[in-house]
């Protein structure tokens, strides 16, 4: 077996397009945005709002808020909850994701 | 502890009241010991937002006492600022009806005779200071003088820089007097402190150190919760409340009340206070109170619908009779000295009280008139 | 009200599960409510529908047992007798008078409110994972071991190619062969625990024979695919700048001490951590539930000291799914029984009693073979942030302590903001009482989950009961 959608024999429909900071990645049906992340090989979409350091997933199960990012424009989603959807505009969260 | 420590007075709380007395007392050549049953900010300091306001003052011995202790925590700011996140911040008090305006302003015009800084500001200018406001409000008053510390550190910082021996953990069980009845220090359950002063900074439960020591004070509790948001940039500016505030701090009533006062930290979340309620000492979690605060915040600042609550917690405000604390020598019982009782100001206030009892320690004639503040001034009604 | 007393069961999870089927096999009505968008928890996570895994059971073991439990669902739900709410982020539990309103959030977003009224709560809201922290464990591409598994199993993506599993604790073998199964190369193996413990603990660990040859199978795995693996070994630091590139692994004394001289290299970009799971409590404790320690105190029908709210699973103690499934069984009879005005029978449910009482002696034991390393706060420097939310360092959390004269979790947080985050200390709190030196005292968390102030704000109207599957 040489990936995870072989191992459980996994047959999602067509890829789609979404973008991470302007940039289009594919995504699939099913997936949570880090998991779309990570499969366009991103493991960071977040800086802190002290140092201004990366960080992506860390609990992976909601629990820890390290994955938040701005998704279509709401800040603080947890991309290892939220589904990622077809045209989604995904945004690097820096510091607190919001504006003055 | 199998030798008695000696001092020259002991403080009992090391909550930001004990802590101001505990640094003044030093400052004035004394050599103190502050001991609490718990740990350092663990009471009511651990629980409030760090107001130090006298926008909410009538004028009286409360706003001088605040105007005093304005002064000296901007003294304190030079010395601690960066590390007690000390900010001069201003508060804004907003009308939310023309009815509630003219009481607001005329307020205003009596604090200002008292010398405070208090500026109306007409509808359009609230925004200038204030720019994510609901719209629509009348006007309000700016007060500059209104600043915040960050409560906990506070305390740790002054109790640190006070040189003071301090002991946490550490019950007090007993106030060994003299057969005149002058206190010796206090007993704990790790051994005896002695001293010829003892002040009690014991905050809510001031009543219990006092009946100690053989003397009533009427301290009850009354409790107060904080909703804290995620972390936002500077959408807040000031300390913001609604005038209906001042009313719901100077009632009697038992029942909720909620006024929303709503602020920015330099840390990130925004505060959301402040309910009043007397239930003892219940700590449970309370949906309705929580609720009244968020619709509240939400009336004043549309935007905070949007933003999360992360957490809350709860206190209890030294509560007295006539909304006074009780500061100087007990006459009842000589070498007690209360430091007690001051509902939701004390953080405001402890630079004030511990500046004054350090005088009177010191027995030096104390800046402020301290009649207003005896704490025997209870006596007849509880008897 | 004509209707029958009505049970919610939160968490979907192996005793949610457990406790739906028991009390609804008894007839009374129940409200499943869970924050995934399937049921199956942690332990069950399934790939989402829309993956349409032909395969799940790759990832899984104790598969017949899963499938015993999702049928069951599926007719309770289809017979009218369970409703089943996905995507319902609980904060809240009420106590009313006449019984406990549910407060959810609904969806990933979180934004609208949802609430389900019922006679009696059980709570089974799992747990989670904790890690100590050392220099450089923010970086990405170190996760927690229980989130490398969570995403392969409910998105079937791995973190990265080449992966060192390490800490300690029963999860690590199955987190490695879980991966190296989906193609990720491990690099190593890294187990803080003693191998001579197991030896110590035989007693207790032989009593579960079958878990011993699910270790062995997972060992077996690893051992054909030529994963190094390192007992008595720690991680002293993770290298890189903007994600992990390295990481330095130690050999351990017999105190639990990094043995000077023995750090080596290992490149990977994913290093999976775990040094155990905590229980999920808060809103057992804003119920006003006694705890004991980190855990919900129950009682042998596991009952909460809150009349009318039971919890089983991970909140009344880490055990496992077996655990879990024996707990929730009983809290959901016990429940049944009450709810229906009935004495609860223990005789009804003496298999599951004797397999929780050999499960809780397994866990005990567990306990005692996979311990972090003693001496874990010697490697971790002052400048290491230890509290990743609101990042406070190591030192500011040693000066709070050695200078301001903090000496508990509260005082700590107070002096220094560790655990005021978004996360509330859940990631932290371990860490932070383990440096300052005193115990991880349960923190007070009125909102299990952050909740928008316009939902807070609403008065509760009549209860909404959407989402149903």
């Amino acid at each position: 077996m040489s990936s995870p959608l072989d191992l459980a024999d996994a047959h999602p429909g067509p890829a789609f397009t979404v973008t991470l900071d302007g940039r289009e990645i594919e995504a699939l049906p099913g997936q949570t945005v880090a998991a779309a992340l990570w499969t366009a090989g991103v493991t960071s979409w977040r800086t802190t709002r002290g140092e201004g350091r990366p960080r992506g997933v860390f609990c992976g199960i909601g629990v820890c808020f390290d994955c938040l990012v701005t998704v279509n424009d709401r800040s603080g989603q947890r991309a290892c909850l939220v589904p990622v959807t077809p045209g989604d505009v995904i945004r690097t969260q820096e510091g607190t994701g919001c504006d003055e | 502890m199998s030798q008695p420590l000696t001092c020259d007075v002991v403080v009992v709380g090391a909550g930001m009241v004990g802590a101001a007395c505990a640094l003044y007392a030093a400052r004035a050549g004394l050599d103190v010991v502050v001991v609490d049953r718990g740990p350092v900010a663990g009471g009511t300091t651990g629980a409030g937002e760090g107001n130090l306001l006298v926008s909410d003052k009538e004028p009286g011995p409360e706003l001088d006492l605040a105007l005093l202790s304005g002064r000296l925590w901007g003294q304190l700011a030079e010395e601690f600022g960066q590390f007690i996140e000390y900010e001069a911040k201003g508060g804004v008090v907003v009308a939310t009806s023309p009815g509630s305006l003219t009481a607001l302003e005329r307020l205003a015009a009596e604090q200002r005779a008292a010398g405070v800084l208090a500026e109306p500001v007409a509808g359009g200018a609230l925004y200038t200071l204030e720019p994510h406001l609901a719209p629509g409000l009348p006007g309000g008053v700016h007060y500059p003088q209104d600043s915040q510390v960050m409560p906990a550190l506070a305390a740790a910082h002054l109790l640190r820089a006070s040189g003071a021996r301090l002991f946490t953990g550490r019950t007090v069980t007993g106030v060994p007097r003299t057969s005149d009845g002058s206190v010796l220090g206090v007993r704990t359950d790790r051994g005896d402190i002695h001293a010829p002063a003892l002040v009690n900074a014991a905050g809510t439960w001031g009543g219990d150190l006092a009946a100690l020591a053989g003397a009533t004070l009427p301290v009850l509790p009354r409790r107060g919760y904080v909703l804290v948001t995620e972390p936002l940039p500077r959408m807040i500016r000031h300390k913001v409340y609604a005038a209906d505030y001042v009313a719901d701090v100077a009632s009697h009533s038992a029942a909720l009340q909620t006024s929303p006062v709503v602020e920015g930290t330099a840390a990130g979340p925004i505060l959301i206070g402040a309910s009043r309620e007397r239930v003892g000492f219940d700590r449970s979690f309370s949906l309705p109170a929580l609720r009244a605060l968020a619709a509240g915040a939400t009336r004043l600042f549309p935007f905070l619908a949007e933003v999360r609550a992360i957490r809350s917690y709860v206190g209890f405000r030294p509560y007295m009779p006539d909304h006074l604390p009780a500061i100087g020598p007990d006459p009842r019982v000589p070498g007690l000295y209360h430091a007690c009782g001051h509902e939701g100001a004390g953080i405001g206030l402890s630079t004030g009280t511990g500046h004054l009892l350090a005088q009177v320690l010191a027995a030096k004639t104390p800046d402020l008139d301290l009649t207003p503040f005896r704490p025997d001034r209870f006596a007849e009604e509880a008897a | 009200m004509s209707e029958r007393p009505r049970l919610a069961v939160i968490g979907a999870g192996p005793a949610g599960l457990a406790a739906t089927l028991a009390a609804a096999g008894r007839g009374v009505p129940v409200t499943l409510v869970d924050s995934g968008t399937a049921a199956g928890g942690q332990f069950y996570r399934q790939p989402a529908a829309e993956l349409r895994a032909r395969r799940p059971q790759a990832l899984h073991h104790q598969w017949r047992t899963w499938e015993r439990l999702r049928d069951g669902l599926h007719d309770h739900v289809k017979a009218g007798a369970v409703r089943h709410l996905t995507d319902h982020h609980v904060w809240f539990v009420e106590r009313l008078p006449d019984g406990f309103t549910v407060h959810a959030l609904l969806g990933p977003e979180q934004e609208d409110p949802a609430t389900v009224h019922a006679d009696a709560v059980l709570l089974a809201t799992g747990g989670y994972e904790h890690v100590l922290p050392f220099p450089g464990w923010t970086l990405p591409g170190v996760l927690t071991a229980g989130g490398a598994q969570a995403m392969l199993k409910g998105t079937l993506t791995v973190p990265g190619r080449t992966a060192v599993v390490a800490g300690t604790g029963p999860l690590l073998l199955p987190v490695a062969t879980g991966l190296a199964a989906a193609g990720v190369e491990l690099a190593a193996l890294v187990e803080s625990a003693d191998p001579r413990a197991f030896v110590r603990q035989s007693r207790a660990l032989v009593s579960q024979p079958g878990k011993l040859g699910e270790g062995a199978a997972y060992a077996g795995q690893l051992l054909r695919r030529r994963v190094r693996t390192l007992f008595r070994h720690t991680v002293v630091e993770a290298h890189g700048t903007d994600r992990v590139e390295a990481v330095t692994l130690a050999a351990l004394d017999a105190d639990g001490r990094v043995r000077p001289g023995t750090g080596r290299r290992i490149a990977c970009d994913t290093l999976a951590v775990s040094h155990g799971m905590q229980p999920h409590t808060d809103l057992a404790e804003s119920l006003g539930c006694r705890l004991d320690g980190p855990r919900v105190h129950v009682d042998d029908e596991q009952r909460t000291d809150v009349p009318g709210v039971w919890a089983a699973g991970e909140p009344t103690g880490i055990g496992g799914s077996a655990l879990a499934l024996a707990e929730g069984h009983i809290a959901g009879l016990s429940a049944a029984a009450r709810l229906l005005g009935t004495e609860a029978d223990p005789g009804e449910w003496a298999t599951a009693a004797k397999s929780r009482t050999r499960q809780r002696e397994f866990a005990a034991g567990l306990d005692r073979v996979y311990r972090p390393p003693a001496h874990w706060t010697e490697q971790v420097a002052d400048d290491t942030v230890l509290c990743r939310c609101e990042e406070v360092t190591a030192g500011a959390v040693r000066e709070a302590v050695d200078e301001l004269g903090a000496g508990d979790l509260r005082t700590v947080k107070l002096l220094t903001r560790a655990g005021m985050g978004w996360c509330q200390g859940r990631m932290c709190g371990p860490a932070v009482a383990g440096l300052a030196g005193c115990r991880l005292t349960p923190s007070r968390r009125p909102f299990a989950r952050p909740v928008p102030l316009g939902v807070l704000a609403q008065e509760p109207d009549r209860p909404t009961e959407r989402g149903s599957s």
